[in-house]
């Protein structure tokens, strides 16, 4: 893209008092609209905290009377919340892992070396990742089962592996291209192989888009709920989203343990985002962006 | 030797392929062919057949394809899923432009405005769901709102209704996207020119016409983008409906991908759910193109 250079221009003197005005208005209109917007979490943190008598007796939108941890405690007991919380992170860590290893792999080779074809491979990666799930939810749970691992953890790693590769590697292909070529072939002249340049050098300055990209793959990943209700049976193997789903059958008016357990399920994605705002945020920006 | 080969072009010079670095290439591409090209091709084959997933598949031919034609449930799932792309793509798309640019000049509190706005998108659908499910119940928030501010007559059983699930569902997932979509406008009007924006005001224009013909038609490689990955999304639609109404009361809410999940998974009909699949691919293979053109620009302007 080209950039232009800017000079900010000074705004006059006298037309400060009228932007002061269209300041208020904006304001005026956006802390209602954020507030509105905001409303249902705030709602479900204060019903979290309720106890369930208090539920009962004045509605689920009666401001609160009462303070406990009964629903969290319920939720994270027999709930099963708390294992679940474990099992998602049993998978997700790995999966974000092998995702992003596996992808640096393929888009290391894809922009480094005169593969033939090599822009056709990586449209086709990509376009794996396009596809809607749906197209593969059967087939998939049918491999898992011929390679005897349907309805293990494993299986759940490996589907989220396979699937978000495409979009991985296509990003870090992208940055990996903007690295200066005399760089690598600096390297290769003071006798670097292919896997030293690629241990030493790409990968410390793909560090940035790295660290984007394992936001955004943790959040997806920890996220998800059809790739956990495909490959898994076992209701004590379920991820925390399908745990969830779960909870919510089993405790149908306990509206304080159902809001308890959906905060115990966003909360760690909260502080994923909070953690790395920045690179969230970019992270969504790639591939889509320009 | 390499340093006489490459004398002309110098940014054409990549090197030849030593074996481990086809094997940097081939791990990933095995595994995405094993769990992903390898399975979607089944799934065509599949559609072709009967099966209940014990035993061979029959093949049937077109059967199941005819099937979907007088299937009410499907084209109801059709209209449905009609309705959604355009509610949940036209929705997220007005209020996410409509934020990104009024939040787009610095200002104090932009920032936590936006932040405010795109924090439910961190929250996986079936979370935002229950988010939701919470707020229609018949003592919930909506409905002690509507009470309290006189209109009671509109009080229902938002998810139990089969006039209203459907897009009371649609509201919550519009919730999570707008935030999505706004950060990809902001991006898109950074990369507009303020300079032309500046001009136009000099000339006279109002906030609209600068809006309408100075900085939209400067958006209009954003425009491609979210316009195909908010219909890839809406065909994919799952995991909301799932968790609110699980397509129900009466199929009311049905999606595509519902459908196809409950004749796959709850009734095993393996070959009819994946001919519905298929349907779906078939539905999205326009837009995942429209995306891989763009891709492939982007990949040529680098």
């Amino acid at each position: 893209m080209t950039a232009a250079i800017l000079v900010p221009v000074e705004q006059p003197a006298s037309s400060r008092p009228r932007r002061r005005r269209r300041d208020w208005v904006f304001h005026a209109v956006m802390i209602p609209l954020t507030l509105i917007w905001v409303a249902p979490m705030i709602f479900v943190i204060a019903l979290a905290f309720r106890s369930f008598d208090d539920i009962s007796q004045r509605g689920t939108a009666a401001w609160p009377d009462s303070f406990t941890l009964d629903g969290f405690r319920t939720a994270l007991g027999t709930g099963s919340m708390g294992r679940a919380l474990w099992i998602s992170i049993q998978v997700t860590v790995p999966a974000v892992i092998l995702s992003l290893l596996l992808a640096s792999w393929a888009a290391y080779a894809l922009s480094r070396y005169a593969i033939p074809g090599r822009r056709a491979i990586l449209l086709t990666m990509l376009a794996g990742n396009l596809l809607p799930p749906q197209i593969l939810l059967i087939p998939v749970s049918r491999v898992m089962e011929s390679l005897g691992i349907y309805d293990t953890l494993f299986a759940l790693v490996a589907i989220h592996v396979g699937f978000g590769l495409g979009f991985y590697t296509f990003v870090l292909h992208g940055f990996m291209r903007s690295i200066p070529i005399e760089l690598t072939d600096a390297a290769r002249i003071d006798g670097a192989g292919p896997v030293q340049i690629y241990a030493r050098i790409i990968m410390p300055l793909c560090r940035p888009s790295l660290a984007a990209l394992g936001a955004l793959a943790t959040t997806w990943i920890f996220n998800d709920l059809i790739w956990s209700i495909t490959v898994l049976r076992t209701e004590a193997k379920l991820p925390v989203t399908a745990a969830l789903l779960n909870l919510q059958g089993g405790y149908v008016s306990n509206w304080n343990v159902v809001a308890a357990a959906s905060m115990i399920a966003a909360i760690p994605t909260a502080i994923v985002f909070f953690t790395f705002q920045r690179h969230f945020v970019s992270g969504l920006l790639m591939g889509s962006n320009k | 030797m390499t340093a006489l080969s490459a004398l002309p072009r110098p940014r054409a010079r990549l090197r030849a392929v030593p074996t481990v670095v086809w094997m940097f290439l081939l791990v990933p591409a095995v595994v995405e062919i094993g769990m992903v090209f390898w399975p979607a091709l089944n799934s065509f084959y599949l559609s072709l057949t009967k099966w209940n997933g014990l035993g061979a598949a029959q093949p049937v031919g077109l059967d199941n394809y005819r099937q979907l034609f007088s299937d009410e449930v499907f084209r109801g799932a059709l209209k449905n899923n009609v309705i959604w792309a355009f509610g949940f793509g036209g929705l997220s798309v007005l209020g996410g432009l409509a934020l990104a640019v009024a939040l787009n000049r610095p200002r104090r509190g932009v920032s936590l405005y936006r932040s405010a706005i795109y924090l439910p998108m961190v929250f996986s659908l079936a979370v935002t769901g229950l988010f939701w499910r919470v707020q229609y119940q018949p003592d919930g928030t909506i409905n002690t709102l509507l009470g309290a501010v006189g209109l009671g007559d509109f009080e229902r059983q938002w998810l139990a209704d089969p006039d209203t699930a459907l897009y009371a569902v649609l509201v919550a997932a519009v919730w999570r996207q707008v935030g999505y979509v706004m950060v990809l406008y902001l991006a898109g009007l950074k990369g507009t020119d303020p300079t032309l924006d500046d001009a136009a005001q000099v000339d006279g224009a109002g906030a609209w016409q600068r809006f309408r013909f100075v900085t939209w038609p400067q958006l209009r490689g954003v425009n491609t983008v979210v316009f195909a990955v908010t219909v890839i999304d809406s065909l994919r639609t799952f995991d909301i409906v799932w968790a609110m109404t699980q397509g129900g009361p009466y199929h009311s809410s049905e999606l595509l991908s519902t459908y196809m999940f409950q004749q796959g998974f709850t009734f095993l009909n393996l070959g009819y759910a994946s001919s519905i699949a298929v349907v779906i691919f078939a539905l999205a293979v326009v837009f995942i193109i429209t995306y891989l053109v763009r891709a492939t620009k982007q990949e040529v302007d680098t």
